[in-house]
């Protein structure tokens, strides 16, 4: 069985390798040799997950090494694989969804020249994200944490030939390299407090290194996971990633990819539990983005930002989730899910309306799509009513959990939290329903889109018309894990059984009672619902946006995130440049140039003495064995 | 009376049983290596003597090839039968060591001795006169240049297969230098090999009277410091009563004394002892072209036939470097706090100098001069360490020196125009676009001399420096590394010149060279990549063979 998992994370990689150099052969047969490939995965994800279920709760962990990476010395690492409940709920989420991502893309890439290139890329990120789920140490999951980094940006600038997609991409990568070196220095922080970079020493012996160093590591940590999973302050890139195609958005940076900090957080439980200070700044990280993705959201018109400020927000309660320690853990990760359902789900319906819509993105120019999209419209919808937390829908169990827990930390630190979460369930019904009602409802706005009314004069208002199955059917089957998974997963505890040998579970005790907390979620989403409903459904929805309040036109501008980072990080960047290329130029280089030029100088000069007389030659040599004697004697003499 | 006297002493002395002379014993398979390479010489002057002119070329070539091989694998032989380790001894009556380090730098000059020859052996290069293929030796060596007969030769299509006895008398000697183990065979072993290399010196086909005049200053400046040698081997010999190394080596240590009533007075004098030593010492300093003994260096380089200043830049330094390590790790240990800060000093001078004179050299043979120069610092860097690891990492460093010398010589025939070699380094612009293959190897070798990791060059350099710093020379490896960086410049230099410039049109062409050159060039490359990605085996090697036999 062991074996397995190695092929698990080596069948996409060969879909990569035979996708990306295989040449024109495969521009027919591609994308289906990858889909073949990422099914080939899931497959195996589900025969390991029988195996697993075949054993008890304490043994169901799998390790195996296959080989020594670098031995050097002290220094140890090895390519490894551990496979337990944790890192197989990813591996089920990840091959599952991603298969059926690679599925709508065939649909969805149809018409793209590159597409052979595009399925290359899918299972390079499918590879890269198996292995940062199934490593068994820090240095091989940062491997996987680098390629999902890279296919990510590969992904987002794949319509390259847009100038915006690929200063997006260069923006992702380069927020993400801040949070990269996050990671890079909690795992060399790692190797110096533990002598090795393996998840079992070094978290079995986190509660031993003392809380100074624990602490480092944990924040540390915790600015990986903002830059891979999109918190404050290292958001600022998700906006903009949308810019990639509509399945990278859904698979990557809506239900896998974005969540890589939730894992890492979750994965590194006992550091944060031995490290309060850092355990603050998750759930700080945590409740600040759920609100600031929410308000985001609320003000976008392209559908995708506003789905992309909704994922930031949705991955902010996992963060708040993991940060609340072992009472949170296994409610972020059934969040995280339950939210790669309904959100690829939600993203995938956003490209079917596009892809009937002439690439429209902007929801003033949709409305009334219900009649001409049904399955999307339905599908849509369910995802819809999941995310806003809807009774008996996934979201509605996963969400409700974590607010409780919120309230659960207690003292005015628990108020403060669960009143975020609670909040942040509101402005999610409310920027969902805008959403909704902007695509499907009203009358229709659609108009001549930019780019037709520039090439094809007659082309017109789009036709708008259903997909084809192979971007419905993946549609549908997300759109039953949006409805029954969380159900299934809370009915008797089944998750959390599954879940607590490898994360640990403790019950929190919420000040007022569960009951109140879920019937005050029930209120701010009603309330959200019907706000929604008065602003977007009762009046007709302008073509131009209008001005708006001064908050939304902060939040379209997301809360002034680029305008910040633009006067402290580019600005002072660009001054600590400036200042050092003329520390460079003036001092480096004239020390440089004035050391090259002397010793120019004295090569010339000492050049003179090789004259081409051989006399001169002599009185040299019979200097020099002159001074040779004179120094071994002088070295007796002293 | 007296007289009678002494007639009856005579008689007497005649009458009496004749005193035994013990006959010398010799072990001659364990100086298989030297008698064959000497044999094959000797043989070779024959041929000269009596075999038609035209065959004498593929009989030179076929005996040098098969004496410097068979040689080799008599070195590998006595190496497999333990002389190198528990076997080692001192055979020839004390006067030739068999050991480890001899052994080694031993097949290491049988291997670049053979290399060598290939390059000698070179006809494809040189445009052909009157049909005939020529190397790039004189027609004749005697002819005046420019002179009638000398056209004469030419035309007849005379070629000077002569060198390859002189080399071959030259490797004989240069096999024994290393392991000599008493003073007056090392100074044999230095005139064996120095006289044909004079000779070599003089007999390049192009440029000869630059040629020439680099043999005299050659031979002057070699004879004046065989002259500054003997005289230290003689005040050696009245401080200690004896020429064997390990007898000084006793005296020195005190364990014995001079018996010899002749010597008396002076035996036991320090001042002697160090002024013999300093003086011997500097004999050596010559042939390994150390500052401030280096001043022939540039110009013997350039004026000698390319393959001959090849086999000289390897071979004499594997030779001289061996004679020297022997002569400081077993005559002079128990002087070690005398010479050791003297060659401090003069590793210092030798980096220092070599690396920043060869910054402003514009042709490519002086470059290489300078260069070697500057190896030889680091080499003596690695010398004073004065531990098992300074012998190992020195013999390592020669293999690596040694090969990617030959190597880079080798492309310099190569690059011709119609003078013969285009040595002027403003020729080289551009050469990597019109030949992009031989700029290549070049860089290698620029990159190996350089020292960048990789390549053999960095291995041995690292091992010497390594060495030298265990020993607490910190500051001779800081000087090290600096003068590094210095002529990582001018390598680098030439890779940028030979890259980044336009070509010139009235540039150099690329001659192409048959299977020989080829081999010298294709055995360079190899070694400069296996000894730099995976150096472990060969410093491992040296490591075993890095105790002297006393």
């Amino acid at each position: 069985m062991e074996n397995l998992i190695g092929l698990l994370v080596a069948a996409p990689l060969l879909g990569a390798a035979v996708l990306l150099c295989g040449g024109r052969r495969l521009d027919r047969s591609g994308p289906w040799v990858g889909t073949l490939l990422a099914a080939v995965s899931f497959g195996l994800g589900v025969v390991l997950f029988a195996d697993m279920l075949g054993r008890s709760g304490e043994d169901r962990t799998l390790t195996t090494t296959v080989f020594s990476w670098v031995p050097v010395g002290g220094f140890r690492a090895d390519v490894g694989f551990q496979l337990d409940q944790l890192s197989m709920t990813f591996v089920l989420l990840i091959t599952g969804v991603g298969t059926l991502i690679h599925l709508y893309s065939v649909g969805y890439m149809e018409h793209d020249e590159r597409r052979r290139r595009f399925f290359g890329y899918l299972n390079l990120f499918l590879a890269a994200m198996l292995l940062l789920v199934v490593a068994d140490n820090y240095l091989l999951l940062y491997v996987g944490w680098e390629g999902v980094g890279l296919a990510s940006y590969l992904l987002i600038g794949f319509w390259q030939h847009k100038p915006s997609a690929a200063t997006a991409a260069k923006k992702a990568f380069l927020v993400n390299r801040v949070g990269d070196m996050g990671l890079s220095v909690a795992i060399m922080l790692m190797f110096t407090t533990f002598g090795t970079f393996a998840f079992g020493p070094v978290l079995d012996g986190a509660e031993a290194a003392g809380e100074g160093k624990l602490t480092a590591i944990g924040l540390m940590l915790l600015l990986a996971a903002c830059g891979k999973s999109a918190q404050v302050p290292l958001q600022s890139w998700l906006g903009d990633a949308m810019e990639g195609p509509t399945p990278v958005s859904a698979l990557i940076h809506a239900a896998t990819m974005v969540t890589a900090g939730v894992y890492l957080i979750t994965r590194s439980g006992a550091v944060f539990d031995a490290a309060p200070t850092a355990q603050a700044a998750v759930v700080t990280v945590g409740a600040v983005t759920l609100l600031f993705g929410a308000i985001v959201g609320c003000a976008k018109d392209d559908i995708k930002k506003a789905l992309a400020g909704s994922t930031m927000s949705q991955i902010g309660y996992m963060i708040l989730a993991a940060g609340l320690g072992p009472v949170g853990y296994v409610f972020a990760i059934m969040h995280l899910v339950t939210h790669g359902f309904f959100k690829a789900g939600l993203f995938l319906g956003a490209g079917s309306v596009m892809h009937g819509m002439n690439d429209e993105v902007d929801m003033r120019r949709y409305g009334g799509l219900r009649k001409y999209m049904p399955v999307t419209f339905v599908t849509f919808g369910l995802g819809y009513l999941a995310i806003i937390g809807f009774p008996g829908l996934s979201g509605f169990f996963s969400k409700d959990k974590i607010i409780e827990a919120a309230f659960a930390k207690g003292g005015t630190e628990g108020w403060i939290l669960g009143g975020a979460a609670l909040l942040g369930a509101g402005i999610t019904a409310f920027y969902m329903t805008r959403v909704m009602i902007m695509t499907f409802f009203g009358e229709p706005r659609w108009q001549p889109t930019a780019s037709d009314s520039g090439s094809a004069a007659g082309s017109g208002a789009p036709h708008p018309h259903e997909s084809p199955k192979t971007m419905t059917v993946p549609m549908v089957i997300l759109a039953f894990g949006s409805v029954f998974a969380g159900g299934l997963f809370s009915i008797n505890d089944t998750f959390l059984k599954w879940l607590e040998p490898v994360t640990g579970h403790a019950h929190g005790n919420p000040p007022v009672s569960a009951l109140t907390v879920t019937a005050a979620t029930m209120v701010v989403l009603v309330l959200g619902v019907a706000l929604a409903w008065a602003r977007y459904g009762r009046r007709p929805v302008p073509v131009t946006a209008p001005r708006g309040s001064g908050l939304t036109r902060a939040a379209r501008r997301d809360l002034f995130q680029d305008d910040f980072n633009h006067v402290v990080l580019v600005r002072g960047g660009e001054h600590l440049t400036r200042s050092l290329v003329y520390v460079d130029h003036t001092l480096v280089d004239g020390v440089v140039n004035g050391t090259a030029a002397s010793v120019g100088g004295l090569s010339g000069r000492m050049r003179r003495l090789q004259n081409g007389y051989a006399r001169s030659y002599a009185v040299s040599m019979f200097g020099g064995a002159a001074l040779l004697i004179a120094a071994t004697l002088l070295m007796r003499a002293v | 009376m007296s007289s009678a006297a002494s007639v009856h002493s005579l008689w007497t002395a005649a009458a009496d049983a004749p005193q035994k002379i013990p006959a010398p014993h010799i072990e001659y398979a364990q100086l298989s290596p030297t008698l064959i390479v000497l044999g094959a010489a000797v043989l070779g002057i024959l041929v000269e003597a009596f075999l038609p002119r035209r065959t004498r070329y593929p009989a030179q070539l076929l005996l040098a090839t098969v004496g410097l091989v068979a040689a080799f694998a008599a070195v590998i032989a006595l190496a497999a039968g333990g002389y190198g380790t528990d076997k080692a001894h001192i055979a020839a009556m004390g006067a030739v060591a068999v050991d480890g380090p001899a052994l080694f730098l031993q097949g290491t000059l049988l291997l670049a001795s053979l290399i060598a020859v290939f390059t000698f052996a070179e006809r494809r290069l040189d445009p052909a006169a009157h049909g005939r293929r020529v190397d790039s030796f004189a027609a004749q060596g005697a002819a005046v240049p420019g002179g009638e007969a000398e056209q004469e030769a030419v035309k007849a299509g005379f070629t000077t297969t002569e060198v390859f006895p002189l080399v071959l008398f030259a490797v004989g000697g240069m096999l024994v230098f290393p392991a000599a183990n008493d003073l007056l065979t090392l100074f044999v072993a230095l005139e064996v090999f120095s006289l044909p290399l004079y000779v070599l010196c003089a007999l390049a086909r192009r440029q000869r009277l630059m040629s020439q005049e680099s043999a005299v200053k050659y031979f002057l400046l070699g004879a004046f410091s065989s002259a500054f040698l003997l005289f230290g081997v003689a005040l050696l010999y009245g401080y200690a009563g004896t020429v064997s190394y390990a007898g000084i080596a006793d005296v020195v240590s005190g364990t014995t004394r001079s018996v010899d009533p002749a010597l008396a007075s002076t035996s036991g004098n320090d001042a002697l002892l160090l002024i013999g030593g300093a003086l011997v010492l500097m004999g050596l300093l010559f042939k390994v072209g150390a500052v401030p003994f280096h001043m022939w260096t540039p110009d013997v380089y350039q004026g000698a036939p390319t393959p001959v200043t090849g086999f000289m830049a390897a071979a004499t330094k594997v030779a001289a470097f061996g004679a020297l390590l022997r002569l400081l790790y077993v005559v002079l240990p128990g002087l070690r706090w005398d010479w050791r800060p003297v060659m401090w000093g003069v590793a210092i001078v030798t980096m220092v100098v070599g690396a920043i004179v060869a910054v402003t050299q514009t042709d490519v043979k002086r470059l290489l001069a300078y260069s070697s120069i500057a190896h030889a610092g680091f080499l003596l860097a690695g010398v004073t360490a004065a531990s098992p690891d300074g012998i190992s990492s020195v013999l390592f460093y020669l293999v690596t020196y040694a090969f990617v010398t030959l190597g880079a010589f080798a492309v310099v025939t190569l690059v011709r125009d119609a003078g013969g070699e285009a040595t002027h380094l403003s020729k080289w612009a551009g050469l990597g676009r019109r030949s992009p293959l031989v700029a290549a190897v070049f860089a290698v070798f620029l990159l190996a001399f350089a020292g960048i990791p990789l390549t053999s060059g960095f291995a041995g350099k690292f091992a010497v420096f390594k060495a030298a710093a265990e020993s607490g020379a910190t500051p001779l490896v800081i000087v090290g590394v600096l003068s590094s960086a210095v002529a990582a410049f001018f390598y680098v230099r030439v890779i940028v010149l030979m890259f980044f410039s336009e070509p010139r049109p009235d540039g150099p062409t690329v001659a192409v060279p048959s299977a020989l050159t080829s081999t010298a060039i294709a055995v360079g490359v190899a070694l400069t990549v296996v000894l730099g990605v995976a150096p472990q085996y060969f410093l491992e090697l040296a490591g075993q063979a890095g105790t002297f036999v006393r």
